[in-house]
Order: C-alpha cells, then structure tokens, then sequence
C-alpha cells in the first residue's frame, strides 16, 4: 500500500484483563472513524495489546488532506460597485477574481477560494488526546490530581510516529515521542503484543509440560484468556503439591486453584481424576532454579492447609445447629436475614409439593453460609453445604438437592439433577424475586444488584426443562417481568419466532410447559400450506368483531344460516371442534388448519353485514365462537405472514 | 543461634525486613513515623493516612501499622490467619511517575532477585465503607502470593483527594514467611533466638478467646456510645479533629468486636456502620477544610 504507516502505542500502568479486548476495539474504530472524516486515506491494518499496552497500526495515511474549494457567496450583481468591492474586501480577494452565478434570484457576485488540504500529522495531532481519552472505560481514575484527566489507570508512555516522524500531542504531561518501554523485567525483547501469539505459546508449552506424563489439563477459555491478558511474556510452569491434599473436594481444590491462583487444574488422563498438579502461567521467561515453583507451591499448599483447616472447624459444628446463626446473616436489608428466607423457603417447598427430602434440604440449604469454608471461598455456597450434608449423614437427596439448589447459574449450566434439587432451588429463587419485587427492589436497565433476571432464567428454565406443571399465578409488576423474561427465554434461547411466542403468550399462561408444548406445535405446524392463510383469517375475523364491537358468545341458531359456505362452516366448525379436543396440540392445530376452505368459502360468499340484523348476529357468533374455541392453544391473529 | 543479622543467604529476620524497608523509603523522602497508638483495622486508618491524604499539602510517610481484625483471629491455630498482623504502610502524595518502580526497588531492597522471580499487578479496587474511602488499584502478586496492596486514593471520608497519593501496604508477615521460606507465621524468625511464636503467640491465643467467647456485649455496647457521644461533642466543637478521630477509631474497633462477638443482628449492622462513617465524614470534613485554608494562607 502507498502513502505513510503511522504508528500508536499508548503506555499504561497494568489495565485489569477483561477490559482490554473491548478498549482495543473501540480504540480500533474511533480511530478508523478518524481517518475516514478527515479524509487523510488510510487504514487501520493491525492492533494489539498487553496489560501495559494499546498498540495501533495503520498503513496507507496521505501526508496531507487533498486540497479543496470553497465558493463564498456574495452581493446581488444589481447591488452597485460599492457592494462588489466590499465583498472583495471581505474575502481578501481582487475584484477580478470573483466571478458571477445566475441563480433563481438573478445574479450574484461569489469567490471560489482555494483551501489548502492540512497536514495529516497536525490533524492526528489534534484527534489523538480526544480519542485515547475517550475510550469508554468500566471504571476510571485520575492520577495527576483532582481535575486532572480519567483513564483506566495512569498513562506513562506515548508513542506515535507518522512515517518517521513524531506525531506530537500530550496527555497528562506525558508527550507522545518514539521510544516505548519494554517489559519489566525482560526488557523490550520481553513482549509479545499479540494476544494470539502469547495465547498460542501458553497453549504450546502446557502441551510440552505434561507430555508423556499421562495428565492432561481441563480446557477453560476464561482462564486462558485472563492469563493472555494479565501477561506480556507468558510462560507456564508445572507445580504439584502433596498427595494428601487429595482427600479434600474436588470443587475446592479446584476453586482454590481457579479462582484464587489462576492455576489450570490437572487432571490423569486415563481416569479424570484430579492429578497433584497445577500449572500456573508466569510473566516472565523463565524459572531456572525453580524459585517461582517453589512459591507457587508453597501459596497453594498454604491455601490448602486453609481449607483443610475450614473444613474440620466447620465440622464441629452442624449445619442444623447453625440455622440459628442465619438470624444475623443478611439476605438483603430490606428484606430480613437467611433465618427469614429459609421459613418462607420452606414453607414454598412444601406449598409447591416438596417431599420430605426436599424440605429437609430447604432447611438446611443457606446454613453454609455461616461456615469458614464459604466465607473464605464465597463461589462454594450451595456446593459446600452439600458436602458438609453428605459428611453429616443427610439423606443423600437433600445433600444433593443442596448442592445443587443455585444452579442454573447462567444459560450454559443445567438444572439441578434431581426433584428436590429442582424444588429447592425453584422455591429459593422464587422468593428472592417475589420479596425483592415486594420492596420495590426490581432491575433497571442494566442495573441488577440482586441478579433476579439470572433468578427469573432459573426459574423459568427449571420449570420449562424440569417439566413442572405449576400454574403461572404471579400478579402486577413480578408477572409483567416475569413475561418479559418468558419471551426472552423462548426467542433467544429456544429461538422460537417472535410472532409465535406472541400468539401463544396471547392465549394466556396456564404454566410453562404447557406453554412450551403449544409453541413447538404451533412451530411444527406454521410451514404447512393451509396455516399461515388460516391465521390471516382468523386476524380477519378477529378484526371484523372489533370493528362490530361484538362480544356475545351465546350459541349460533342454526336454523338462521343460510344453506352453502355459511352452513358448511357451521358443520366444519363442529367436526374440527370434536377433532380439536385433545391436549395432544400438534393433531389439534392441524385439525384446526383443515377448517381453511371452509373460511375461504365463508369470506368468497357471504356477506356478513348482512341487512338483517338477526342474520348478521348470528354470523358473528359463528365467527366468534370460531376464534374463540379455536385460540386456545394460540392466538393467530399475532402470526405475521413469513412470506408475502 | 547465630547472632549476625542474617539467618543466611537471602533470609533476613523479621526486624532486618523491617528496618530495610523504613530505610528505602527514607531515603525516597518518607517520614518514618512510628505505629499509632490506639487500635485500628488497616495502616489506612491511622490518622497518618486517613487525615493526610486529604488536602492539597504534599506528604511522605511510611509506618509499620500492627492491625487487629478480631473476626480474623484463630486461637493461634491456623498458620496464615491472624487476630493482629503488622502492615507497612507507605503513603506518597502526590504519586511519582515512577511509583511502581520504586515499589519494585523496595522489594530488591529486601532481597528479592526479581529477575528470578514472577511479578504480576492484579486488578483490585480498595474501598472501606466505614470510612468513606476508595481506591484504584492492584494486589502485586510475587510467585501467586499477595504481598502487597497498591492503591490509587480517589476518595477518602467521600472527598475527592486534591492530589492522587499512592499507598503501598506490604504485609509483613506473608512476605517474610516468604523470605524465610517457612510454612507458618509461628515459625518467623523475628530475630537471632525469638520467633514470631514466642514474640505473638499469646497475643493471638488470648485476643480470639476474648474476642470470640469473652468479651462483655452490653459493656461494649456502653463503651461504643459513650466514644460515639464524645466523638459528635468535639465534632461540634468544629476546632479538634484528631481527637474526634481517636472516638471514631474507638467506635470501629468496637463495632469490629461486637461483630466477631456475634452481636450485631441484621437490622442493626448496616446502621452501626453508617454511624461510624458519620463520625469518619465529620473529621475528615473539618480536617480538610483547615487544610485548604492553610493551603491559601500560606
């Protein structure tokens, strides 16, 4: 590519891993932007970044704007010589440079003025502190003092360079020039700007660790990715610790390991199950004594001492005997403490059929809370609980029902496994929105302190997959937020079409899967030929009762239908209504979708305004009982044409 | 036991960790003051940071801050946890451009070849309710341990701070456990023939049966709201904000006590904090107001 590269690298002080990729690309685009409106050419070709650094290549920059014209407008040709030399003066021009235009309104004196393109360096010199400035950060600071300017953290170094040349500008006191820094400890030769080649290396070398060791390392994109991000030279070692350690849960070695030390998990590649090691990802290139392994390890040993010590001082004390405690644990302020939540909880439970076990889990289930164990590792509520309950002696329903009772914590994860889990955790999640909505604590926009959206997914989630028949009998805002989330559910998760959630929401929610049942019936009859034209109809109809403002749904006289289309409607409404009741949806709608030549003949022939009022009663409520009876499972008229 | 000053290659005593730090920073300009003496949560709530942060004054400090957290105790059982661990604490305001690598100088100051080493600025936000105060920062992890806090003071008693001080607080016991390379904190060697265990065991054990089992609730109850009472009086009198912040820090100990006692239920928990914070706010109000004026008149 002709024209100039130009070169940015912004120095920062460590910027938090998971903001990085969304900075890089907003970076990316306001400064593409850039290039389009001042019309310098040019594209942005590559970008990279570490934790102390947004780096930008583009290539193909003019050095200067194309030169342009401006025309000024000026007096009307009629307005005299005096006119004529004061525009001249205006515009600094001689009078014979100026021209004239004949316009709608006669002639008219105008200077086309020449304007020289700028230099693309001046422009870049002006855009850059404006757009590295605004990139849009979760959380910011200031660091030269109180009005001084906000970024992510403090900015140290500024490279930009235009061709060769420095493209000169400055924030907070630091002025861009063509020296960088390297790493901290590596030197300049101690970066890899992109985030692909360091995510390969570490891919790479956690292969070369553990070949022929029979381990292998359980994948975890989040992890990888936070560790590409959090390094500007990562290389991974293997650490192991003692077999002994063994003996306590997986899930909170792993959590240990995961969330507190950033360490991938090993596993023994023939059984799965958990190996004594660990790799941990250092950023820098190399442990050549050992030093950096050896105080890994010894972290992890300490953090295991720590939960092996949790564990046994928790057990001095059972999860029943520490319901009282949940009195001073907060649920929400508002709302009351743990001790409050679990009565309601359990009386849920056994309102929503529970058994013994079930409600034995209900009771216990927030009774981790008061543990060591949870409160050093908060990620392990629920799931400790369940152990701490099996090491008890709880039936093994209610240890598992505990265990399990948060999930589903996010879209990817499932349900709990068993019915008592799935009450439990139904009953728990339940209560939260009722009482949060109760106190007026709903989400708002993208604020959702209490996560009842994630709630209201579970709920729906388990009662749809879990195939709980509880009839839908929310009131006020819960209902309407609750709908909210049942729509979101079956469009974007289950991907069903908006006009046909729609028409199944239409015919109102006795519980979801019933409404799950009907819209993969109404989904499975929608491409047959007779459906869609049907659905026009009964939106036909449902406009012409509007429009005759018609409500009576009293029985049709059929000693008043004229012989033909009218009648043979009449009859076919009867058989397809005998058809039609199963609660079986699929054969009913189809039935329901032979009742087409009948309408289409009923709408060719007949006139339902007929001139005699008793006459056209009867046909609206023949078309009323029509769309009534026939909307149960959904409601047509909401079914948008696919294709017209 | 030896009585040279080292245990050997690269493993300083407790003391020598210490007193290698003090000196750093003194040379980088630091105050070196001594611990404050009445009982606290953190270094930060000594009034040498939580009073001089505020203000348009530059300031220097580094202190070591003995910090009694009575939830945390463990009878002297565990050999990470701590009734009372010591921090030292370094304020620079406003921060250097360089800050952070005079950070790392200090750690090749106390021996450590970083170049052998892994380093690692992890995202971490400081922020105490109670006092109003928040930060932008890191946990510095040196070979996946936590050793030190780094913060970027935005707010403190809910003002925006004039200049941006950095605060630095290294925990001594975890890193000198690292230094040393021992297992547990009781087997520090603070200096030639002491360890930690003989120099704080007793401490440890005692404060947590008193904290836990013996403290009296309705006795501390009294003692919070008569320094809750006094603290408001000085307040009023609008002249005397150390002494009204020697109330507040009395009231947040005891808060803290009452807490690991169990004794503060649901309802009262969020108000007993926002009492404090009141007292927090008050003080750092009038001490930042006399600070700005001194600024003009100066």
């Amino acid at each position: 590519m002709s024209g100039l590269p130009f070169y940015l690298e912004i120095g920062s002080e460590e910027i938090p891993d998971w903001m990085i990729v969304p900075a890089l690309n907003h970076l990316q685009d306001s400064f593409q932007s850039c290039l389009d409106g001042s019309q310098v050419g040019g594209r942005v070709t590559r970008v990279g970044a570490t934790p102390r650094r947004l780096v930008l290549q583009a290539e193909g920059l003019r050095e200067s704007q194309e030169d342009s014209t401006e025309v000024v407008m000026g007096p009307p040709k009629s307005a005299g010589e005096g006119a004529l030399r004061g525009f001249a003066k205006k515009t600094g021009a001689t009078v014979d440079q100026l021209q004239t235009e004949t316009t709608a309104k006669g002639e008219y004196w105008k200077f086309t003025r020449a304007v020289p393109g700028r230099n693309t360096a001046d422009l870049l010199s002006e855009a850059l502190p404006g757009l590295i400035l605004g990139i849009p950060w979760p959380k910011t600071m200031y660091w030269t003092g109180k009005n001084g300017p906000r970024w992510i953290r403090p900015i140290r170094w500024l490279v930009a360079l235009l061709g060769d040349d420095v493209v000169p500008f400055e924030i907070a006191g630091v002025r861009s020039g063509r020296e960088s820094q390297g790493h901290r400890m590596l030197g300049v030769k101690g970066v890899i700007v992109s985030a692909d080649e360091r995510r390969a290396k570490i891919e790479r070398e956690i292969d070369g660790l553990i070949a022929g060791k029979d381990l292998r390392v359980k994948p975890d994109p989040d992890l990888l990715h936070t560790l590409v991000y959090i390094t500007e030279f990562p290389t991974p070692i293997l650490g192991s610790f003692e077999e002994q350690y063994l003996k306590l849960p997986r899930e909170v070695l792993t959590t240990v390991m995961r969330h507190h030390q950033k360490y991938f998990s090993v596993e023994n590649a023939a059984t799965g199950e958990l190996a004594p090691h660990f790799i941990a990802v250092m950023n820098t290139d190399a442990d050549p004594d050992g030093l950096v392994r050896q105080g890994n390890e010894g972290v992890l040993r300490g953090r295991f001492n720590d939960a092996r010590f949790f564990w046994e001082v928790d057990q001095k004390k059972t999860l029943a005997d520490r319901l009282p405690d949940l009195a001073h644990v907060t649920f929400q302020a508002k709302v009351g403490s743990y001790l409050e939540k679990t009565h309601r909880v359990v009386a849920l439970v056994k309102e929503l059929g529970g058994n013994e076990h079930a409600q034995r889990a209900a009771l216990l289930a927030k009774c981790d809370l008061t543990t060591d164990m949870v409160k050093e590792f908060t990620d392990l509520q629920g799931i400790v609980g369940g152990l701490y309950a099996k090491e008890q002696g709880e039936p093994k329903p209610v240890s598992r029902a505990i265990y399990e009772h948060y999930k589903p914590l996010s879209m990817e994860d499932s349900i709990p496994s068993t019915p008592e889990g799935r009450i439990l955790a139904l009953a728990d999640k339940l209560d939260t929105l009722r009482e949060c909505f109760r106190v007026g604590l709903m989400p708002s926009g993208s604020r959702d302190p209490f996560a009842l959206r994630r709630a209201a997914q579970g709920v729906i989630r388990i009662l749809v997959e879990g195939n709980i028949e509880l009839p839908f009998a929310e009131t006020g805002e819960l209902r309407e937020f609750l709908i909210d989330r049942i729509r979101y559910y079956f469009r974007e998760v289950r991907g069903f079409r908006y006009d046909e959630v729609n028409a199944v929401l239409a015919s109102g929610i006795r519980d979801l899967p019933d409404v799950a049942a009907r819209l993969e019936a109404l989904h499975q009859v929608r491409p047959t030929a007779d459906f869609e034209p049907l659905a026009a109809s009964f939106k036909r109809i449902a406009n012409i009762l509007k429009q005759a403002n018609f409500s009576n749904g009293g029985p049709v006289d059929a000693s008043l239908l004229e012989p033909g289309p009218e009648h043979d409607l009449f009859k076919d409404f009867d058989r397809v209504r005998q058809n039609a009741k199963t609660s079986d949806y699929l054969p009913a709608l189809e039935a329901i979708a032979t009742l087409r030549p009948a309408v289409d003949r009923f709408f060719d022939k007949v006139l339902v305004n007929a001139p005699d009022d008793r006459i056209r009663r009867n046909r609206l409520t023949l078309l009323s009982n029509l769309l009534t009876e026939f909307s149960a499972i959904a409601d047509f008229s909401e079914i948008v044409p696919s294709s017209t | 036991m030896s009585t040279s000053s080292s245990l050997g290659k690269g493993k300083p005593y407790f003391q020598d960790t210490v007193a290698r730090l003090k000196s750093y920073w003194a040379e980088r300009g630091c105050i070196i003051q001594e611990p404050y003496d009445l009982e606290v949560g953190a270094g930060t709530m000594a009034p040498e940071t939580f009073l001089r942060v505020l203000g348009p004054k530059e300031y220097r400090v580094a202190y070591v801050q003995p910090s009694r957290r009575p939830a945390d105790g463990r009878y002297g059982e565990n050999p990470n946890r701590l009734y009372k661990h010591q921090q030292l604490q370094v304020i620079l305001k406003p921060s250097p451009a360089d800050v952070i690598d005079q950070y790392l100088g200090s750690l090749k100051a106390i021996g450590i070849d970083l170049a052998k080493h892994d380093i690692k600025f992890e995202e971490d936000n400081w922020e105490s309710p109670t006092l109003g105060a928040w930060g932008i920062g890191w946990q510095v992890m040196l070979d996946g341990m936590e050793i030190t806090q780094f913060t970027y003071f935005q707010q403190c008693g809910g003002i925006d701070l004039d200049l941006v001080p950095a605060e630095l607080t290294y925990g001594l016991e975890r890193l000198v456990k690292f230094l040393q390379n021992v297992e547990s904190v009781y087997d520090i060697e603070w200096a030639p023939g002491f360890t930690y265990r003989q120099v704080r065991f007793a401490d440890e054990l005692q404060f947590s049966v008193y904290n836990f089992e013996m403290a009296d609730v309705p006795t501390l109850w009294k003692l919070f709201e008569l320094h809750e009472a006094e603290g408001h009086r000085l307040l009023k009198l609008g002249s005397l904000p150390l002494p009204a912040y020697d109330e507040t820090l009395k009231c947040s100990h005891l808060f803290n006590l009452l807490d690991s006692r169990g004794a503060i239920s649901v309802t009262e928990r969020v108000g007993v904090i926002g009492r404090v914070r009141k007292l927090a706010v008050g003080v750092a109000q009038i001490w930042n107001e006399r600070e700005q004026a001194e600024a003009v008149t100066a």
